[in-house]
């Protein structure tokens, strides 16, 4: 995407007067619901229900946060979630690397067979692991652990990132490995130490499609977490809202909390953000 | 050098972890799926092997909702081409013709793709509420009382209301995706048609548009296997109620395992999703190809 200053290139005109009204309402139709959420999170109930539907709050009830981060419990499902998606990308991102180093790289046979078993995985919805996945992680006694999350989103990220790392991959120059490994560096030093760093950009856009999948998950979270000790912020917005049925204000909040940390990436990051989600859908 | 780089050992150690969590987590599961749904199964007591009975009472038995569920999918994937993705199509065209604001625009029209569907699904819950929700206060207040009603708590406006949110929140999405096709193209492309004399419509119909059909094909399939899909929004405000007036194949499915314990009946519902998503990305991509001969 090209950064081109636009604004001297065209005079004014109706059309565009016109134009530019038309794509504001859309801009407000696609974010007023995230601000007309904002600013219930900080009114009462007898402002959301009554007296002030869609202003601006006549005090701002701080309150309702510290309720929904106590009593409503969104501060620890906040920090499984944190700690869930962390841990995931941390993993698939290696696993993934490691992977499509091994295919692109390395010299062996089933090289090109290997790479596309692991994008059929692409074309896989999760439905179809839902319930193996629950009697085995049921077996195991390991539902209600954050494992029975991490392997899976693990499993279903790792797709998507050998294809973004493996299409990266392919066109760093193979020089500065090669002469290290002639001079004797070992092949698992070349990976860890010059590939590794060299692929960063890939990492990054890996992160955050990574990132998105698994802070956003709801069918596993929701089929093996039922202690409200592991849940994550998907599963506990559900019974928080529950829990509050009537008082909209916390869930208000709760609701907000949940999304600051993929808005704040989003914010600082906008077209890395955007950068990733085209390379998950344009083939290489 | 030759023998670094195809060391057994080494391709070993790199390919192993990914395989195996890979193997176990989606390519065993799916054979057990396979397996599952050919049995009359609680989950608890001794299952018994009933072959394609399952299947059969998938199309046969008109009371679970197996049937209306498919319906469902289908209206949403038709929703989701005939109005998202011509809406996400005049969004990238327009966006990407030097538009003041261009960067702006995009950024804001993408943020719902990225918000969590449960908090998307909690919101609009908050909007359709039938007393104090945004949409009927809006009503009341332009004096249009009679048309407030329980959006998503009556058979008669349910499904529509669930599928609002769902066609709005990935509008952003195919926009950018068409938006980077188009901004790829060679702007020397452009300028001969500009210098030609073409207005913007026809650029668009006549060298955009065919310029960036890859990339439609795969909004197309992405609009269509979504739909088909879908679960979150409409787990979230619906539940697939009311008497499964927005029940899609995936609620459904997780109610029948979850809630009914039909483990082997729901086995086969995710084995019809995966085929039914498989088979429909071939068609897609054929009906492509067929356009360019």
């Amino acid at each position: 995407m090209k950064k081109i200053k636009n604004s001297n290139k065209k005079p004014v005109t109706i059309g565009g007067i016109v134009l530019q009204i038309v794509l504001l309402i859309i801009a407000f139709i696609q974010i007023y619901p995230f601000i007309w959420l904002l600013l219930f999170s900080f009114k009462s109930n007898g402002e959301i229900f009554g007296s002030n539907v869609v202003g601006f709050p006549n005090k701002l009830l701080w309150e309702n946060y510290q309720q929904a981060l106590t009593n409503g419990r969104v501060g620890i499902y906040f920090i499984n979630s944190a700690l869930v998606t962390v841990v995931t990308i941390m993993i698939s991102s290696v696993v993934a690397a490691m992977a499509s180093y091994g295919i692109v790289r390395m010299k062996w046979k089933l090289s090109g067979v290997t790479l596309i078993f692991f994008l059929m995985g692409l074309m896989i919805p999760i439905h179809a692991a839902l319930l193996p996945l629950f009697m085995f992680f049921s077996k195991l006694k390991q539902l209600n652990s954050y494992w029975s999350l991490i392997f899976p989103y693990v499993g279903f990220a790792i797709p998507m990132a050998i294809y973004i790392f493996s299409g990266f991959l392919r066109d760093i120059p193979k020089e500065m490995e090669e002469s290290a490994l002639l001079d004797g560096c070992s092949i698992y030093n070349s990976f860890f130490r010059i590939i590794l760093p060299l692929i960063k950009p890939a990492i990054a856009t890996v992160s955050i499609f990574t990132f998105l999948s698994s802070w956003n998950e709801l069918m596993f979270a929701v089929t093996f977490i039922s202690k409200w000790q592991y849940r994550t912020l998907t599963v506990g917005i559900q019974q928080m809202v529950g829990q509050y049925t009537t008082s909209w204000g916390p869930i208000g909040a709760g609701l907000v909390i949940a999304t600051i940390p993929t808005l704040l990436i989003y914010c600082l990051l906008s077209n890395q953000v955007q950068k990733s989600l085209i390379s998950g859908a344009v083939k290489g | 050098m030759e023998r670094v780089l195809s060391n057994k050992k080494a391709i070993c150690f790199f390919i192993l972890p990914a395989l195996i969590i890979f193997i176990a987590i989606i390519i065993f599961p799916i054979f057990m799926s396979g397996y599952y749904s050919t049995l009359q199964w609680d989950g608890i007591g001794k299952s018994k092997f009933i072959g394609i009975d399952n299947y059969i009472t998938l199309f046969t038995n008109h009371e679970d909702g197996f049937i209306e569920s498919i319906k469902n999918s289908v209206i949403l994937a038709f929703l989701s081409v005939f109005i998202q993705l011509p809406i996400s199509l005049v969004l990238a065209l327009v966006l990407s013709n030097k538009v003041r604001g261009e960067n702006f625009y995009r950024s804001v029209y993408f943020i719902p793709v990225i918000v969590s569907t449960v908090v998307i699904g909690q919101l609009w819950m908050k909007i359709y509420h039938p007393g104090y929700g945004l949409l009927n206060t809006f009503l009341r207040n332009i004096g249009l009382d009679s048309l407030a009603k329980e959006w998503i708590g009556s058979t008669d406006t349910a499904l529509g209301a669930v599928f609002v949110p769902v066609v709005w929140q990935y509008i952003g999405y195919h926009m950018l995706l068409m938006y980077a096709a188009i901004k790829s193209i060679s702007s020397d492309i452009m300028e001969a048609a500009k210098i030609d004399g073409a207005s913007s419509v026809q650029t668009a119909f006549r060298i955009t548009i065919p310029l960036i059909k890859p990339i439609l094909e795969v909004c197309v399939t992405f609009a269509v296997i979504g739909s088909l899909k879908t679960f979150d929004l409409i787990y979230v405000l619906t539940g697939g109620g009311p008497v499964h007036a927005t029940e899609v194949p995936s609620t459904l499915m997780f109610n029948t395992i979850f809630h009914k314990y039909q483990y082997g009946y729901g086995s086969s519902m995710a084995i019809f999703i995966i085929g039914e998503c498989l088979l429909l990305t071939v068609v897609i991509q054929k009906l492509f190809r067929m356009k360019k001969a």
